[in-house]
C-alpha cells in the first residue's frame, strides 16, 4: 500500500496547470467549446495520471492532451462524409492537423497513436498515458496505423 | 492568463469524483477548528486537525494513491454527520471507514477503539487488555496518537488510569470540548455575576 508516487498529488497537477490548459483551449478551439474540453481534457489527464513513472513534462503533457481532445472534438462535429479538417486552429496550421484528414480512415485508437507520435513527435509513454494504455500497446497501434495508411496508399497507385 | 471560473473548476471537480484515489475537503469552521476530511471509494479515511495542504496530500497519496483532489461534494455525507455530532442529534456514525494504510496491530486497536460508545470513556490499559497485550498501554497511547480518523473513531475517550486526559494528537483543549459535548465531563458552570 505504502508505495511513493512518483508524481505530486494531483490536487497540486491541476492547480499549477488548470489556468494554463483552459487559455491554450479558448485558443485553440474558441471560448465557446474550451469548457467542455476543459474537463475533458482533466479527466483524461486523471484517468492516466495513476500510471506516470516520473514527475517530468507533466506541463507539456497536459497540453498535448489538451490539444488531443481538440482534435477529437473537431473530428466529432465534422460533418459526415466531409474531409477537410474543421478550421479550429486559428493561428497556423499545425503538424497534427497536416494529419488529420490524412488519417481520417484508420480505427481511433491506430489514429491517434499516429497524430500523437508523428503530429506531436509524443514518445510513447506519453502516448500510451495519454490513450489509458501503456507504451507497448501505443507502439503497436502507431505501428498498425503506419502499416494501414501504407496499404491504402499502395492500393491507390 | 485569466484564471479558471469557479463554475468550470467545481464542474470538474464533481464529474472527477469518481476516478479519484482520495477526494477531500476542509471544513474551516467547525467548533473544533479547521478540518481535512479524505474519503477513498471504501470509505473515509482521514480526519485531519489543524490541516496543512501541503504535507496531507502528500500522506493521501503516498497510501492511497496520487489521484488527490478536493472535490467538496465527495465528503457531503462525512460532513453532514459530523455537522449533526458537533451539535449534539448524533452519537453514533454511520460511516465506512478506510483502514487498508493501517498496520494490523494499529487496526485492532481501533477496532476496540470503535465499541467504546458515545459519552463513555476507557483507559490505555484497559484497551491493551482488550487486544491481548495487557502491558501495551504505551503502545496504545501511539496507536491513539495516529488515528488516522480522530473523532470517527474515538480516541478521545481514552483517558489516563487515574482519569486524567492525558493526551490528544488535536490537543487537550480538543478532547476535553468533545468530552464534555457528550457528557463525559462535567459541564463547566458559568460563572455567576454579582
Amino acid at each position: 500500500m505504502a508505495c511513493p508516487s512518483p508524481v505530486p498529488p494531483f490536487e497540486r497537477f491541476y492547480e499549477a496547470h488548470k489556468d494554463e490548459v483552459l487559455a491554450f483551449l479558448r485558443r485553440r478551439a474558441g471560448r465557446e467549446r474550451a469548457d467542455d474540453l476543459f474537463q475533458e481534457t482533466f479527466l483524461r489527464a486523471l484517468r492516466a495520471y495513476g500510471r506516470l513513472r516520473h514527475a517530468e513534462h507533466l506541463r507539456a503533457w497536459v497540453l498535448r492532451i489538451a490539444a488531443n481532445a481538440v482534435v477529437d472534438a473537431a473530428r466529432r462535429e465534422r460533418p459526415q462524409g466531409s474531409t477537410a479538417a474543421e478550421p479550429l486552429v486559428h493561428d497556423r496550421r499545425p503538424a497534427f492537423a497536416e494529419l488529420a484528414p490524412l488519417t481520417d480512415g484508420l480505427p481511433p485508437r491506430e489514429r491517434a497513436a499516429v497524430v500523437l507520435r508523428y503530429g506531436y513527435d509524443l514518445d510513447y509513454h506519453a502516448i500510451g498515458a495519454a490513450l489509458g494504455s501503456n507504451e507497448q500497446a501505443a507502439r503497436q497501434a502507431a505501428s498498425a496505423g503506419v502499416r494501414r495508411l501504407r496499404r491504402r496508399w499502395e492500393a491507390g497507385q | 492568463m485569466s484564471s479558471v471560473p469557479t463554475a468550470l473548476d467545481a464542474r470538474f471537480r464533481e464529474a472527477a469524483a469518481g476516478l479519484l484515489d482520495v477526494a477531500y475537503d476542509v471544513l474551516d469552521e467547525t467548533p473544533v477548528g479547521p478540518l481535512l476530511l479524505g474519503v477513498s471509494d471504501h470509505g473515509l479515511c482521514r480526519v485531519r486537525f489543524d490541516p496543512l495542504p501541503e504535507q496531507d496530500l502528500e500522506w493521501l497519496a503516498r497510501r492511497f494513491g496520487p489521484r488527490v483532489l478536493r472535490s467538496p461534494r465527495a465528503v457531503d455525507r462525512v460532513r453532514r454527520e459530523l455537522d449533526e455530532y458537533f451539535a449534539g442529534r448524533r452519537r453514533a456514525f454511520d460511516l465506512e471507514l478506510d483502514l487498508r494504510a493501517v498496520p494490523e496491530f494499529q487496526r485492532r486497536v481501533l477496532a476496540e477503539l470503535r465499541r467504546v460508545g458515545y459519552g463513555q470513556t476507557t483507559t490505555y490499559g484497559a484497551l491493551a487488555a482488550r487486544v491481548g497485550s495487557p502491558r501495551a498501554a504505551r503502545a496504545v497511547g501511539v496507536v491513539m496518537n495516529r488515528n488516522p480518523v480522530p473523532i470517527v473513531l474515538p480516541c478521545h475517550r481514552v483517558v489516563g488510569a487515574g482519569g486524567s486526559l492525558v493526551g490528544y494528537g488535536g490537543g487537550l483543549a480538543r478532547k476535553e470540548w468533545l468530552l464534555r459535548l457528550e457528557g463525559a465531563l462535567p459541564e463547566r458552570r458559568p460563572v455567576r455575576a454579582r
